[in-house]
């Protein structure tokens, strides 16, 4: 391990990749303080500028996003009540009034100590978690991945739906479909290209989450007649306060950062789990765990109460990092992004990416460390300034993403059949967030059906076509049984749901 | 009568898989590929059933939550000028080229958003392409055609 660190750290550190890391955080904690738009949004529109670079610089750039969002929708958590992000949404609870008493200095202190402390601590549990579970995830066969695909977009459609499973569950079959378009990749024969030459070799997975995220991103904020931007006007630079922590809400803090960033990372590790999730659980932990006095402050300025979920998300966020690294299976809608994005640079990730590609794998480990010192530095005497910069015109924003998306496409594969696929897939993608269709469970499928339909059909073939493969190894057997109790769960629910109504 | 969007949408979605069902089914295989456990039809026939389930699900069961858009509060006239804007962008920009079809459909993308400081409409279109288009070439070694640029011997 002390050699991987070595490896990592000899390519995290380079001007190059510093300098990606503190773009990726600037870049990543303006996008992520505009409620609606997300971490995804920002690393789609990154992906274009990641293929000049070689992988290991690419990711880490996209990584720095990751961070950037989460740390950025936090601010807007924070001063304006309006999360940037949902992984945010927690720490409104207690950082907004807390800036309503004149202490909103404090309280952003108060998130990126916690962000800083979750983020760094988390990528040590990564550190040594992921090359154990490396090791493990060898002995997976094909049934194994294919259930464990199967399970991952199931639980993303559970986790990402608020109660509408059915609704995302069409969107993994919509995204699959996706996938399927153009050559077989054993056979080389064409699949739903309609004799149209431009769909032979597939739709590109840049274009389908340029189309579902940041172009319908924007058309969205046109049609609802929302301003991202208005909420950054109202920053004052004169009424945040002072940002120094005493000694009695440092106390507080590290018992607080400790327990949180092991939930966070845990909830992060899981298949479909995510920052939201982390965070929300960590806030009603942390809750039950303080006692009676410090628990009548929460919802009106504790400092435990918006420290738990600030750790949690961004020790969330590594913890997403290890599927993604160890399995090849990305747990959330953002790491499918950054997944798709390392298939693009040729890289395969899964439990060999650590023998195969050590620079990947341990840079990416290193530059987090390095991201949360950046991050903070960024967020603790810079954030009120940024916040300013964002005041930019919703009438100069939108078309500039559009730009951004349209270019992106068009310099990948100078066609114009892709800008009009593009503005389609928009269309519609803009028209579903519209009755609540959530876009995650579709790039998670478009990124995994590739994969998927690689495992069965290695799998039917090994089994000379008999769907056995699926109980024969009890792994397997007890992966496919917990995806089928959350498709039942669900589907339960909303038949009961029709009893009681 | 009130129809239930989401409904309507999941009869569409129905019907989508039916028919990718159907093209599932037309996949030309190699003949000796064709009684083989798997070929390139197996995956996306199990698709289309998956799918035919799932919307079929939405359409029988009830909605618990459901989503009711004021359609009158929402600004259709801007996002499909938006969108008409776009699809010009994507006809004229090979004939055109970079510059000039992207510095316009900036432009009358910051017009038609509402935007009137000509000024600053104009330095964050024309000069803002050009930068772009000199990081796309000088940093990044990305080669765009331009016939616009071409014919006034700005580009080789």
């Amino acid at each position: 391990m002390i050699e991987g660190i070595l490896i990592g750290l000899t390519t995290a550190l380079t001007l190059q990749n510093i300098l990606m890391v503190m773009l990726g955080c600037f870049f990543g904690t303006i996008i992520g303080m505009l409620p609606g738009l997300g971490p995804m949004t920002a690393i789609a529109l990154m992906i274009p500028i990641t293929y000049g670079f070689d992988p290991a610089t690419g990711l880490i750039l996209m990584a720095g996003v990751y961070y950037g969002a989460v740390f950025g929708g936090s601010t807007s958590s924070i001063l304006l009540n309006a999360p940037g992000v949902p992984g945010t949404v927690a720490t409104s609870f207690d950082g907004y009034p807390m800036a309503q008493q004149g202490k909103a200095g404090k309280a952003l202190a108060i998130a990126a100590w916690s962000s800083f402390a979750g983020g760094t601590l988390s990528a040590i549990y990564l550190l040594f978690m992921a090359p154990s579970l490396s090791k493990v995830s060898l002995s997976f066969r094909s049934p194994d991945y294919f259930a464990l695909m199967i399970l991952g977009l199931t639980a993303i459609a559970a986790f990402s739906s608020k109660g509408q499973f059915l609704k995302a569950m069409m969107m993994v079959v919509l995204g699959l479909m996706l996938a399927s378009v153009g050559q077989d990749s054993l056979s080389d024969i064409t699949r739903f290209t309609f004799n149209n030459m431009n769909l032979t070799d597939g739709i590109s997975f840049v274009l389908v989450v340029m189309a579902t995220f940041a172009m319908s991103e924007a058309l969205t904020i046109i049609l609802k007649r929302n301003d991202p931007t208005s909420a950054a006007k109202q920053v004052s630079l004169t009424e945040l306060g002072s940002i120094k922590i005493n000694k009695e809400e440092r106390t507080k803090m590290y018992k607080t950062i400790p327990r949180s960033s092991i939930i966070g990372f845990l909830i992060g590790v899981l298949p479909g789990a995510g920052a939201t999730i982390a965070s929300f659980l960590a806030y009603g932990m942390e809750r039950n765990v303080v006692n009676d006095e410090e628990k009548e402050k929460f919802g009106k300025g504790s400092v435990n109460g918006l420290s738990a979920p600030e750790t949690a998300n961004n020790a969330a966020c590594s913890g997403s990092f290890v599927p993604m690294l160890t399995l090849g299976i990305p747990g959330s809608g953002t790491t499918a992004v950054m997944l798709g994005a390392l298939l693009g640079f040729g890289v395969q990730p899964g439990p060999r990416l650590y023998m195969t590609n050590p620079e990947i794998f341990w840079s990416i480990i290193m530059s987090m460390y390095i991201g949360m010192v950046i991050l903070l530095i960024l967020n603790l005497p810079l954030i009120p300034y940024i916040a300013r910069i964002l005041a930019v015109p919703k009438n100069y924003l939108i078309p500039l993403i559009l730009f951004f998306s349209i270019t992106g496409i068009y310099v990948m594969s100078f066609n114009n059949f892709d800008i009009y696929l593009m503005i389609g897939i928009a269309v519609v993608a803009t028209f579903m967030r519209l009755y609540d269709f959530p876009m995650p469970p579709l790039i998670l499928a478009f990124v995994l059906g590739g994969l998927m339909e690689e495992n069965l059909r290695r799998s039917l073939l090994l089994s000379n076509g008999s769907w056995e493969f699926l109980w024969d190894r009890t792994l397997t057997a007890c992966i496919l049984l917990t995806t089928i109790l959350i498709v039942v769960w669900h589907i339960y629910k909303t038949m009961f749901k029709k009893t009681k109504g | 009568m009130n129809i239930n969007t989401t409904k309507v949408i999941s009869l569409l979605f129905f019907i989508f898989s039916a028919f990718y069902l159907y093209t599932a089914y037309q996949i030309q295989v190699f003949a000796f590929d064709e009684n083989a456990p798997f070929n390139a039809k197996t995956f996306p026939i199990y698709l289309g059933y998956t799918g035919l389930f799932f919307s079929g699900l939405k359409l029988i069961l009830p909605d618990p939550n459901t989503i009711k858009v004021q359609h009158k509060t929402l600004e259709y006239k801007k996002t499909a000028i938006l969108i008409v804007i776009a699809i010009i962008y994507g006809a004229t920009i090979l004939k055109v080229g970079y510059f000039l079809t992207t510095s316009l459909f900036l432009f009358s993308s910051y017009y038609f958003l509402g935007e009137r400081r000509w000024v600053l409409m104009f330095l964050l279109s024309f000069p803002f392409v050009a930068a772009f288009m000199y990081l796309l070439h000088g940093v990044l070694d990305i080669y765009l055609r331009d016939p616009f640029l071409q014919s006034i011997g700005v580009m080789g």
